[in-house]
Order: C-alpha cells, then sequence, then structure tokens
C-alpha cells in the first residue's frame, strides 16, 4: 500500500492546525472523507482537501510533500505510525505524542514536542525556543519519548522536561534544559548561556567543556558511568554522534546548586 | 525395572518427576569477567534447594561484552523459588547483599513480560535520597551511589510462572571415582543448554533424600535406598554392583529447557560408557502423583547403536 499522501496545493496564506492529520485520526476513512475534513485556520475556511491533493491509502504512513512554517501542531497526540513531512513545519510538532515516529526533513517552529510522552521526533533542520518545552501554565514539560534534531535549536529547550530524551547536535539558545525535573538532553554543539538554569534533576550531555557551565554547576570529577554506556547504546542508532560523546572521557558536574541541586552535566574533560 | 541398554549403560524406564516453579534471570556485569562471575557465585551461593535456602540459583552461562545491556562482561544467573512472594524475597536479599556489594558491578534483568519483580525499585532506597531513576525506552533503571561509582540496576525484572524445577538424573557406578566422572561429564554437558542450571555444588547432590524421616519434625532424610553402605541392611534399589550413586538435579525456565538439559546429559553419560563411567541411571519420581511435570529418561536417550541405525 502507499503511503498517505498530502501534497501541498500552494504555499498557505494562513496559518494551518494539522492536528487532526494523524494515523490514528485517519486510519480507515476514505480519502473523500480525509479531503473533507476542516481544518483550523487563522483566517478563511479550509479542508483538507482545499490546501492539500490527497492520494495513498496506508494512513499508517502519511507523507507530507511540501512543507511551511505555518503547519502547526503537526503529528500533535500521534499514538503510532509515522509522518514525514517533506518541509519546514510550524508551531508544536509532535505535541503531546504518545507513539510513533514524526520526521520532518525542515525545521521546526517553537515549542515542538511539548508535553510529548512517548514516541520519537527526528527534525533534520533547526528547531525553534522552548523544544521539549512546557506551555505557559504547564507544569511539566517533556515526559517522555525520543527528539533528535540535527541542527541548532532556541531558548529553552527542555524547559521543566520531566522524562525521555532530546539531543540537539547543532547549537541551544540561552538557558537550555532550565528548570528540568528530570530526563535527558543532550546538545553537541555549542550551549548558550545559563545552560541547566535551575535544574532540580536530570541529565543534561555536552559536547564541550564545563566551562559552559554556571558557578552554581560544581564538579564531581571524572567517572566511568554504567548508564553513560547504557544511554550510548539508546542513542546508538537515531545519533550517532551523541553515542559517541557519551564514549569519551567525561567530567559530572552536579547542580543548579541554586535549586535542588540533584540534577548534573557531563561535559568533555 | 525394565531398562534399556545403551552403549553399555543401562537406562531405566523410568521418569523424572518435576514441579512448577517461579524464576527469573538477572543479567550482571562487571569491568571484567573475573567480577562479573565472582559476583554472580557469590549471589548464587547457598541456593542449592529450597527445602533450606529460600530459592535455588545457579550461573546458566556467560556472557561476551556484546551481549551484555552496557557493553562489559557479563554472566546470566537464574533464580528460582516456589511462590512469587518467595522469589522476590530472595531476588532483593542476593542482589542487595551480594551483587550491589560487588566492585564495579551492575544488574539487569533477562526476561521479557509485564509481571514484574521489584530490584532497584526496592535496592534504590540504599542510595538514602541521592539515587537517581533515569528511562530509556521502556526500561527504567535506578543508579545508586556506591564507593567505587555507580551501582547500575534495572527497576524491576519479569519473572516467569512457566519454570520447571527438579529435573533429575540419578547416576550408579561401580566405584566413587567411575561415578563422580560421569556426573562430570554430564554437568559439563548440561552446563552448554540454555535457561537451565544445577543448582547443587559443582551440578552434582550426593545426598538424595526420601520424603519424611523416622525423627519428629524431618520432612525429608537419606535415601537409605540408595546408599550403598546400607545395601543388605535397608530395602535396597541398588544391585550388588554399585558401590555410588550420584544425582543431578536441573531446574530449568521451561519444560523443554530442562528436557533439553536431562538429554544433553543422558547423552554425555552414555557416551562416557560403564567401563570409565556410570552402569545405570535412573530418575528420582514420587510415583507421579505429587509433580506435574514428567520426564521419561527412554524418551531422553539417545537412540541404541544397534542394526538400521549404524552410521
Amino acid at each position: 500500500m502507499k503511503p498517505l499522501t498530502f501534497r501541498l496545493r500552494a504555499p498557505p496564506g494562513q496559518r494551518l492546525d494539522l492536528s487532526p492529520l494523524t494515523p490514528t485520526r485517519l486510519n480507515g476513512m476514505a480519502l473523500r472523507e480525509i479531503a473533507a475534513l476542516p481544518l483550523h485556520t487563522s483566517r478563511e475556511p479550509a479542508n483538507a482537501g482545499d490546501v492539500f491533493a490527497i492520494s495513498g491509502a496506508d494512513a499508517e504512513r502519511i507523507v507530507f510533500e511540501g512543507g511551511s512554517q505555518r503547519f502547526d501542531r503537526v503529528g500533535e497526540a500521534m499514538a503510532g505510525g509515522a509522518i514525514l513531512v517533506e518541509g519546514d513545519v510550524g508551531a508544536k510538532a509532535g505535541r503531546a505524542m504518545t507513539g510513533g515516529k514524526l520526521r520532518v526533513l525542515g525545521g521546526a517552529g517553537i515549542w515542538a514536542a511539548s508535553g510529548m510522552l512517548g514516541g520519537e521526533i527526528e527534525i533534520s533542520g533547526d528547531a525553534g525556543e522552548r523544544l521539549g518545552g512546557a506551555l505557559a501554565g504547564e507544569m511539566e514539560g517533556m515526559a517522555g519519548g525520543l527528539v533528535v534534531v540535527r541542527g541548532d535549536v532556541g531558548e529553552r529547550a527542555g524547559d521543566h522536561m520531566r522524562r525521555g530524551v532530546i539531543v540537539v547536535e547543532g547549537r541551544a539558545g540561552a538557558c537550555a534544559g532550565c528548570r528540568m525535573a528530570a530526563g535527558t538532553l543532550a546538545i553537541l554543539g555549542e550551549a548558550g548561556p545559563h545552560v541547566g538554569y535551575l535544574m532540580r534533576r536530570g541529565t543534561i550531555l555536552l559536547g564541550a567543556s564545563g566551562a559552559a557551565l554556571g558557578p552554581t554547576f560544581v564538579d564531581c570529577g571524572v567517572h566511568e558511568l554504567g548508564i553513560l554506556a547504557l544511554l550510548a547504546n539508546h542513542l546508538r542508532a537515531a545519533s550517532p554522534r551523541a553515542a559517541a560523546l557519551l564514549r569519551r572521557r567525561l567530567r559530572r558536574y552536579a547542580g543548579d546548586m541554586a535549586a535542588l541541586g540533584k540534577g548534573e552535566a557531563f561535559a568533555i574533560d | 525395572m525394565p531398562m534399556t541398554r545403551i552403549n553399555g549403560v543401562e537406562i531405566a524406564d523410568s521418569f523424572a518427576e518435576a514441579f512448577g516453579m517461579r524464576a527469573a534471570a538477572l543479567v550482571i556485569t562487571a569491568d571484567s569477567k573475573r567480577w562479573a562471575r565472582q559476583a554472580a557465585t557469590t549471589m548464587t551461593g547457598y541456593a542449592t534447594s529450597v527445602i533450606g535456602c529460600g530459592c535455588e540459583a545457579g550461573v546458566d552461562r556467560e556472557l561476551a561484552p556484546s551481549e551484555t545491556p552496557d557493553g562489559r562482561p557479563g554472566v546470566r544467573v537464574l533464580i528460582f523459588a516456589m511462590s512469587v512472594a518467595d522469589l522476590q524475597a530472595q531476588l532483593r536479599n542476593r542482589v542487595g547483599q551480594c551483587v550491589l556489594t560487588s566492585p564495579g558491578s551492575a544488574c539487569f534483568g533477562d526476561l521479557m513480560g509485564d509481571e514484574r519483580l521489584k530490584l532497584g525499585e526496592s535496592l534504590r532506597y540504599f542510595g538514602d535520597g541521592w539515587q537517581i531513576a533515569k528511562k530509556l525506552g521502556e526500561r527504567r533503571y535506578w543508579r545508586i551511589p556506591v564507593m567505587d561509582g555507580e551501582f547500575l540496576c534495572e527497576s524491576t525484572v519479569a519473572l516467569t510462572r512457566d519454570a520447571v524445577g527438579g529435573g533429575n538424573l540419578i547416576l550408579m557406578g561401580a566405584t566413587r571415582q567411575k561415578t563422580l566422572r560421569a556426573a562430570e561429564a554430564a554437568v559439563a554437558a548440561i552446563a552448554k543448554v540454555a535457561d537451565a542450571i544445577m543448582p547443587f555444588p559443582g551440578g552434582i547432590v550426593r545426598s538424595g533424600s526420601k520424603i519424611g524421616a523416622k525423627y519428629k519434625g524431618m520432612s525429608a532424610s537419606t535415601n537409605d535406598a540408595y546408599c550403598p553402605t546400607l545395601r543388605g541392611a535397608a530395602a535396597s534399589a541398588l544391585g550388588p554392583e554399585i558401590a555410588s550413586v550420584l544425582e543431578i538435579v536441573i531446574d530449568g525456565l521451561s519444560y523443554d529447557a530442562v528436557a533439553r538439559a536431562m538429554r544433553a546429559g543422558l547423552a554425555a553419560i552414555v557416551a562416557l560408557g560403564p567401563d570409565k563411567g556410570a552402569l545405570h541411571v535412573t530418575a528420582g519420581n514420587y510415583g507421579g502423583k505429587l509433580g506435574p511435570h514428567h520426564f521419561r529418561l527412554l524418551e531422553l536417550a539417545p537412540a541404541p547403536r544397534g542394526k538400521g541405525q549404524a552410521r
């Protein structure tokens, strides 16, 4: 069966809420029914069929041919299957996902993976602010699953993160891992100021030296830890670069001592 | 008792009677093979029989670094008990006292399943608040700070209710040396079988028991019918040519694992032959009424090499 394909007819003139177009929600629907699905928009009403030429049959594999920074909430609450976006996405990509795989060949906007509980997100380009972060008013950010961003990310990646793993292969903006409650955030490139700001628990992995950390992170020395080997195995396929970093000699820092101080950062010794 | 002679070794037309048990499998790793082995040996010490030890445990096999979760040398250990509660208590105490304490060790579950026993989930309190949980994929681990770094331990491990305990082979020989040689050959063959262990010392037990005793309160006592020194004095099961009897007890994660182990043991005993090894092989049972699993020796023994079977 061919994947269910949404070919973008023209660059959208308004923001589009694409959260109805997930494998779970489209499974068993005819193309005609899918085309008639109303999409939330910011100006003019539109159905899926107005925006996309829809073809294929396998709703477990959804392909968006063409992307846009106006594609919001792609893969939101997705529970299984796979979505491939051959282009950019807008805000809240993969928000509250519980399973399946979302792959974005372009970049993503703000709040990608926020409230994520499971599954996997891969973003080939850059991601915006608050990757895996909590929305205003929410107590927790990402709480499960795996996110890999091949490019750079904006400020506050992993804000209030609770569980799961985020790998940023490029650079991260200010306050990466701020207020983390737990979980793992790896930043292979340069990290902006205030890494791990007020983190309580959790793990930050830096592809840089500990000089990137603030004075409220205290040096615990260099240690060979089994958990780093497990993490390397866990990331071997999704991010060979992160796995390679985890096999290097790493120094452990505990922090943020301005908060609970039971978090940790590993940096190149 | 009717019997069949294979390569000169008499195989009795008898069966081993075995019981259902609860079991878990662990992978214990360390910085070197030596220390993985040490932790596993210590953890499975004093675990020969549920009667006096609370569980039966042993090493299944050694694992190469490529086979373990953390890429270090490891040992696979199996632990058996009569109830889930017993298994839980033994697992916690043994890993807590013998693996947590062993230099550089880490401990992981090695069965799949939804019914779980607490491992790191209860040992984590040793961390006194400094313990760290980490969930990677579906598996959750605890990191407990210890004096040589961290003890890494899976939070829960799966158990099986399909385990079988009490598969056995009873070997009889003309001398103690020959009987022991046959038992050693069988143990070496069974050790290669996956998912099965032999909990007694070196895999061998020389003090087989019968149910009950003349003394009040004793549930088991020496199996006088198989004691060569009592031949003539007690109702003996031994012929005049037998001077020594040894037993191999086998616990497995499944009926098939025990059957494979008994088959391997029988093949080794038969291959050794009666001149160097055992004259006679039988198996222990209680008449077939107590244990639900029966392993018939003649179904597991190697085929006699006779006419039509010559190679």
